[in-house]
Parts: C-alpha cells; sequence; structure tokens
C-alpha cells in the first residue's frame, strides 16, 4: 500500500505540489491524469524517492520513505518498476542489456537464464529479435517498449507508468492498454499510471485521480468521473482543453 | 556597488565550499564503495582500458617532445647563459630530474585531464539529464557504485602507470636530441642521468600522480552527477571539468613539492 500524505514538492520556490493526498491499496489499477506540467511525473518520481518532497510524508507498505537513508530505499526500490515517460534507456548498452541489467544486478541467474527471460519480456512488448540494437537505433514508441520490458523485467510489487502510451500508434497504444491490465492481473500488480489519454484511462482504471493545481481534485472510479460536477474535470474528461493548468500559467 | 561586490564575494565562498562538501561526500561514497570492485571488475577493467591503454598514443607524443624540448633547452641555457662553464656531462641530469618530479606527472595529468576528466563529465552529464542516472537508482542501482567508482579506481591506477611509461619515453626523447643534435655519447648521457637517479624522485612523481589521477576522475564524477540544462548544460559541465581538473593539477603539484621537498 502506498499512502501519500500532505505532499509538498516546490522547485525554487516554484510550488508544483501544494498539498497531495493519495492513497493507493495493494492490488489498485490507479490513473493519475491532469494537464501537463502539472506535476504527474514529479509525483511518480516522488514515490520512489528520487524527489525529496519539502513536507510530507509517503509510506511504502508502511514504510516512511521521504527520510529513509539510501540503504532502506534502494531496498523498497526493488520492489519498483519504472517506466520513464522518455523510457530513459542506458545509451551504451544494447536491448538486452538495458532489459537485463536489474538481474544481473539484483540477482545469481546465469547469462544464459537472463537472456531467456528478456526475451520472453521482449515477446511481451512485441519486439521479437530486437536484443542486439542499441537505442539509438530504435524509433520512439520501440524505446518506449523496451523501456516497459525494462520495468517489468523483476516482476515487481509496484510499476509506475509514466504515459505509456505516448507516441504510439492507436494499434499499439491498445495492445500497450492491454498488456498493462494483463499484467496487472497476472501477477497481482499495483499499477500506476499517469496518462493523457482519457480512452487509455477508462480501458485501464480501477481508479482515476485528477490532478490539478499542485493537488488532487478527484478520485474515483471511471463510473464517477463521467458525472463529476467538477468544471475542470468536466473540461478534462470531455477533452475541452482551456483550462489546463500549464496552458493557464504560461 | 561596495557591498554588491561583498555580496557576489560572499555568495562565491559560499558556492565554493557547498561544492566542496559535494566532492567530500562524492569521494567518502566512492571510498566506501571501493571493495565493489571485485564483483564489478568488467565495469573497472572498461573503464582502465579507456583511461589507460586508449590514452597511450597522446601520452606517447606529449613524452616525446617533452623530453625532447627540454633537452634542447637545457643545453641551450648551459652553452649560453653559463658560457660553457658547465658542460654537457650534466645534461642527462637536469633533464632527468625534471621529467621524474615535474615534467612527467604533470604534463601527463593535464592531457588526462583533458581527455579523461572531460569525458567523465560529458558522458556522466548526458546521463543525468537523459534521466538515465534516475533510471539507474529507480533500478535500485547505485550510481556512484556504478558508475563513479569504475572512473575513480581507473583513474587513480592508470595515471601513475601512464607517467612510469612517460618516464621512458620522454627520456628516450631526450637522448634523441642530445645524441644525434647535440653529439652527446650515449655513455654521457646515460652516465649523467644515473648520476642524478633517485628512487626518491621516482616516488614522490608517483605520489603526484595519484593525488592527480584520482582527483581529476572525482571531478568529472562529481561535475558529471550534478549536470543541468540539456545539451548546453552538458557542454559547460565538460568545460567546467576540464577547468577544475586543471586547476587542481597545478595547485596540488604546489601543494605536494611542498610537503615532498
Ligand atoms: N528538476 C526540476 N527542476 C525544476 N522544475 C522542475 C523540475 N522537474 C519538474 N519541474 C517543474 O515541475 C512542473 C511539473 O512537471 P512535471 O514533469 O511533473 O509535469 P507533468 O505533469 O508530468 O507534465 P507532462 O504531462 O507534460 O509530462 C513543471 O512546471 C516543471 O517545470
Ligand atoms: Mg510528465
Amino acid at each position: 500500500m502506498i499512502e501519500i500524505r500532505k505532499l509538498k514538492i516546490s522547485f525554487n520556490s516554484h510550488v508544483v505540489l501544494s498539498h497531495v493526498d493519495l492513497t493507493i491499496e495493494n492490488g489498485d489499477s490507479i490513473v493519475i491524469i491532469g494537464g501537463s506540467g502539472c506535476g504527474k511525473t514529479v509525483l511518480l518520481r516522488s514515490i520512489i524517492g528520487l524527489i525529496k518532497p519539502d513536507a510530507g510524508t509517503i509510506r511504502v507498505n508502511g514504510e516512511e520513505i521521504t527520510r529513509m537513508d539510501r540503504k532502506d530505499l534502494f531496498r523498497i526500490r526493488k520492489k519498483f518498476g519504472m517506466l520513464f515517460q522518455g523510457a530513459a534507456l542506458f545509451d551504451s548498452m544494447t536491448v538486452e542489456e538495458n532489459i537485463g541489467l536489474a538481474l544481473k544486478e539484483h540477482t545469481d541467474l546465469s547469462a544464459d537464464e537472463i537472456q531467456k527471460r528478456v526475451q520472453e519480456k521482449l515477446n511481451v512488448v512485441g519486439l521479437p529479435g530486437i536484443e542486439e540494437k542499441k537505442p539509438a537505433e530504435l524509433s520512439g514508441g520501440m524505446k518506449k517498449r523496451v523501456g516497459l520490458a525494462r520495468a517489468l523485467i523483476m516482476d515487481p510489487e509496484f510499476v509506475l507508468f509514466d504515459e505509456p502510451t505516448t507516441g504510439l500508434d492507436p494499434v499499439m497504444a491498445d495492445a500497450i492498454n492491454h498488456l498493462i491490465i494483463e499484467t496487472h492481473r497476472k501477477f497481482n500488480i499495483t499499477s500506476i499510471v499517469v496518462t493523457h489519454d482519457m480512452s487509455s484511462a477508462y480501458q485501464i482504471a480501477d481508479r482515476i485521480a485528477m490532478l490539478h493545481d499542485g493537488r488532487i481534485i478527484f478520485s474515483g472510479p471511471p463510473s464517477a468521473i463521467k458525472k463529476s460536477e467538477l468544471t475542470i474535470v468536466k473540461q478534462f474528461v470531455k477533452g475541452s482543453g482551456g483550462l489546463i493548468h500549464g496552458f493557464e500559467s504560461s | 556597488m561596495w557591498m554588491s561586490f561583498w555580496q557576489w564575494l560572499g555568495q562565491r565562498t559560499v558556492a565554493f565550499f557547498r561544492e566542496m562538501g559535494t566532492v567530500s561526500i562524492l569521494l567518502y561514497r566512492i571510498l566506501i564503495g571501493i571493495p565493489s570492485i571485485f564483483r564489478d571488475h568488467h565495469l573497472v577493467l572498461k573503464q582502465m582500458l579507456e583511461a589507460g591503454v586508449n590514452s597511450l598514443p597522446l601520452v606517447s607524443v606529449v613524452s616525446i617532445f617533452t623530453g625532447a624540448v627540454s633537452a634542447w633547452q637545457a643545453a641551450y641555457q648551459m652553452e649560453g647563459l653559463m658560457g660553457g662553464l658547465v658542460s654537457m656531462n650534466y645534461l642527462g641530469s637536469g633533464v632527468s630530474a625534471a621529467i621524474f618530479i615535474e615534467l612527467s606527472p604533470v604534463l601527463v595529468a593535464i592531457v588526462i585531464a583533458g581527455r579523461v576528466g572531460a569525458s567523465i563529465a560529458a558522458e556522466l552529464g548526458t546521463m543525468r539529464v537523459t534521466e538515465q542516472i534516475d533510471a539507474l537508482e529507480a533500478l535500485a542501482i547505485d550510481p556512484v557504485r556504478y558508475l563513479a567508482v569504475p572512473r575513480f579506481v581507473a583513474g587513480w591506477t592508470m595515471l601513475p602507470m601512464l607517467v612510469v611509461y612517460s618516464y621512458l619515453v620522454a627520456h628516450l626523447g631526450a637522448y634523441v636530441v642530445a645524441h644525434f643534435l647535440l653529439d652527446v655519447s650515449t655513455s654521457t648521457f646515460f652516465g649523467s642521468v644515473q648520476r642524478s637517479f633517485s628512487i626518491y624522485n621516482i616516488f614522490s612523481g608517483l605520489v603526484k600522480s595519484f593525488v592527480f589521477g584520482g582527483g581529476t576522475a572525482l571531478i568529472g564524477c562529481s561535475i558529471g552527477f550534478q549536470t543541468e540544462g540539456g545539451a548546453e548544460g552538458v557542454g559547460k559541465a565538460t568545460i567546467k571539468a576540464f577547468v577544475f581538473s586543471s586547476a587542481f593539477i597545478l595547485i596540488g603539484d604546489y601543494v605536494l613539492a611542498m610537503i615532498l621537498f
């Protein structure tokens, strides 16, 4: 279970998250929506301790991570997989080394076994046979899917997906959505997905939370969000734009 | 007007000590991470190859010309300024001592600062701005252990080896000039080298190169890890790493000379 309480994060006096409260139960599949620049990525990064908040607490299975030392933080991070918005593949390594790195570092598996598991995961994301390629040789969508394979390789308890379908064609986006749903069901993963794309959100989510102005302004099942009376939520859901935070402030 | 000067000076001083603090913390984390090199030997070997073996051509060129020019200049000084009072019997001694104590350790270190220190900063800086370092963290892999320790160990061990190699090549350069251009016989030249030879000179040269090699790699890693601001930031980090490590080498050389001699 992840419990976020009164989370506040700012960069040089620019407050990005002012007061975030969010509880994610084990086995949940939660989708976080919100305008561009509203702090969704910042929120995900803080959950695995890549950003230290100014105030507030984040508990993972009851353990407070914001004031943890590095050794304990690394122990917690092993429970997580993260797909970065820009994939963040290691560009000096091949696809196989990228995906297999965590296995190599954290397990005693043989090189053959690691190779086998990497191939399995590549098949799952629909990219068989690209083991030897370097990230520079891949398209944006392929990088995303390799990043997804890397995030899932350790069969983590929690997976954070930062815009998993952005930059993919509709067919592939649909396939990735199904992959997220499937891994979620099969391995009972807790998944936290950030997306702009409402149709993905409806497909994936047990629960949708909307981030706006540094707070969670709505949290509930997909059926409830359609009925929400909040103007901002309505506009976002209907895709009429207008009041999206990023445009508003710039 | 003055107020703003003092403000500026104050800010600079605070920034300097903050920087020193950051570097010290990184050094501490690298040092406690050193036992991991046995597990990560493939990473360390790769960096040693990069910092050491791949620097050989450059170090060869720098060393041979350093030896050659110092022999030529020493001969000029002996002939001209001292009116031929000092015989060419002392050419080897003077040149050799300079190579052992100063020339090889400092010049090789500066070449390495440009080649290895700057490339560490550029590589780690790029990894920082493209979130690859965050990705390592997210995979529960310590970037200090995985990236900084192998580079530090490689810089620290390979620079002394390059300096030893440079000793040989620089002497060769000096000998070629002395023998073929200045008509100093082989036995006179090496006899003279032998007379000034002292283990302590070699030892002090190697102590310097340990400090310079470790320092250059440490500065490159520290600046690389702190890079921000995209491609432009990486460019700035590269320059900064070279400037800081060169300054570190020259100032460190002075401080070590005070301590060692
Ligand atoms: N390292 C940083 N330093 C300074 N400001 C930052 C940093 N990271 C994020 N920000 C700021 O925080 C705000 C939120 O950024 P974030 O990346 O979380 O947005 P987002 O909701 O993920 O947007 P998008 O949907 O476009 O990815 C932005 O205004 C950004 O400028
Ligand atoms: Mg984002």
